[in-house]
């Protein structure tokens, strides 16, 4: 699936991967979570070897994974009922969370009364619960529709830059990859490698608008090139 | 809601039209086919004159252990087949060939064994209870979304909290489903469990009514009592999984 993927994340930065589908972005991603083994090489976790899932890593998948039957509330207030919070007291975290990614009074709504766009929140709300500093988002949004996406992208980076954690998104969208992080890293079809690292040298606090620049054009043309010449049959195994 | 309640009440007053007007047109004298107002007027007055109560009590307790036996054994049986092919693939053979033989022919040789008192009772209840509710059980669990188990575990959850907050909330429709089964069965189970051997319950009550009393409107009164029995229990258990699921429209 991966083979030689050499990659370092800095404290506090945001690093997305993108890559062609089944190149094995995710299954890196699931990797550094520790969900998944390796069958060689290491992972480090903020120094640690991962051996398996880590409480100071918050998972954003690509689909909100709510369990159908509680409320959005309990759904954020679940990692804190397994770590043995009181009731009270991870109900009202929840509804914190739950308001910090723009769903104040949505706490007793179920899964299934919430759009596409309001359960990927209430899911980020859930892995921002135990105030993890790694998060870990793998193609988040990218079921939902592009006007969405793009919300939750800059409310993402709003929220990243108060908590100050340090991100990895696998996507395979580029202007998401550009706008959002400071590295973006290509990944060949499978087995993937680390085909490019693109730096991404855009101003912080990031906007959309500021997109139509020089620099995110040129991050978004190197990451095109990287992807077509990874893509191309002559550089294939 | 309320619609649906006139109309099932509509239902029954329709069915017990036309049996009223069977009785009329035919003729049939009360020893074949009792009008309903005979019946309803036979269970008034067994119900008053104490007849009934002793009866009624002796196949309650007998169904509320069968039962109790039965659903608990079943789920920790479906739990085990849910969690090993192994166990699944040894035992399942056995349990279909135990559901498939007759409850009618198995109900003596139960009695047989284990005399005609309550215990003879609770086996046949809990055993025909048993089957739905481990095929439920199992398929519930089967069934679950192994995205949520990844969830769990990425959040680091125990084996019980897996349990406790995954899979069991995730298998309740399931499982509630068969209780539904499980429980209408069981009023089966403790009838034809009297039928085989005992001097008390509803089961005998019938029997007593058909033949030496010989009060056939006593015995449709008993019939009535356990079909209304069948009917509670049922009901009760779609109130416990109005309460735990929801409405089935406002399952997802």
């Amino acid at each position: 699936m991966l083979d030689r993927v050499r990659l370092a994340v800095p404290e506090g930065g945001v690093v997305a991967v993108v890559g062609p589908s089944g190149c094995g972005k995710s299954t890196l991603l699931r990797i550094v979570a520790g969900l998944l083994s390796l069958d060689g090489g290491t992972v480090r976790l903020l120094g640690d070897p991962v051996t398996g899932p880590d409480a100071r890593v918050g998972l954003v998948f690509q689909e909100p994974r709510l369990l159908p039957w509680r409320s959005a509330r309990e759904n954020v207030a679940y990692p804190l009922e397994l770590r043995g919070v009181p009731r009270a007291e991870r109900l009202a975290r929840a509804d914190e969370l739950l308001a910090s990614v723009g769903l104040d009074g949505f706490g007793d709504a179920r899964p299934a009364q919430l759009s596409g766009g309001m359960a990927q929140r209430v899911g980020l709300a859930r892995a921002l619960v135990l105030a993890p500093p790694v998060l870990l988002l793998d193609e988040p949004f990218g079921a939902l529709d592009a006007l969405t996406r793009d919300r939750l992208d800059a409310e993402l980076l709003g929220l990243w830059e108060r908590a100050g954690s340090t991100i990895v998104l696998v996507t395979h969208s580029i202007p998401e990859a550009v706008f959002l992080a400071d590295r973006v890293v290509v990944l060949s079809p499978r087995p993937g490698r680390v085909v490019a690292e693109i730096p991404v040298a855009l101003p912080r606090p990031r906007r959309w608008a500021d997109l139509d620049g020089v620099e995110s054009g040129r991050a978004a043309a190197a990451i095109r090139r990287a992807l077509e010449e990874s893509a191309d049959p002559e550089a294939g195994e | 809601m309320r619609r649906d309640l006139l109309l099932t009440a509509g239902v029954g007053l329709l069915f017990l039209a036309v049996w009223q007007a069977i009785v009329l047109i035919g003729g049939y004298p009360p020893y074949i086919l009792p009008s309903p107002f005979a019946v309803a007027g036979r269970l008034a007055s067994a119900a008053g004159t104490g007849i009934l109560f002793p009866h009624l009590l002796t196949t309650l307790v007998e169904i509320a252990l069968g039962l109790a036996l039965g659903v608990s054994t079943a789920l920790l049986l479906g739990f085990l087949l849910a969690r090993s092919r192994l166990a699944d693939r040894l035992l399942s053979p056995y349990l279909v060939a135990a559901q498939a033989t007759p409850i009618l022919a198995l109900a003596p040789v139960i009695v047989l064994w284990f005399g005609s008192g309550l215990l003879s009772k609770v086996l046949i209840c809990a055993l025909i209870c048993f089957f739905p509710m481990v095929v439920a059980t199992t398929v519930g669990l089967r069934s679950i979304d192994p995205r949520l188990v990844e969830l769990a575990r990425s959040l680091r959850a125990t084996q019980r909290q897996l349990i406790r907050t995954i899979e069991v909330p995730a298998a309740l429709p399931q499982i509630l489903g068969g209780l539904k089964v499980a429980v209408t069965l069981s009023v089966v189970g403790a009838i034809v469990a009297e039928w085989a051997g005992g001097d008390r319950g509803l089961g005998v009550l019938i029997n007593l009514a058909r033949g030496s009393l010989f009060d056939i409107p006593l015995m449709f009164a008993t019939l009535v009592v356990i079909a209304g029995l069948g009917v509670t229990l049922y009901l009760l258990v779609v109130l416990v999984e109005r309460r735990l699921v929801g409405a089935p429209h406002q399952r997802s």
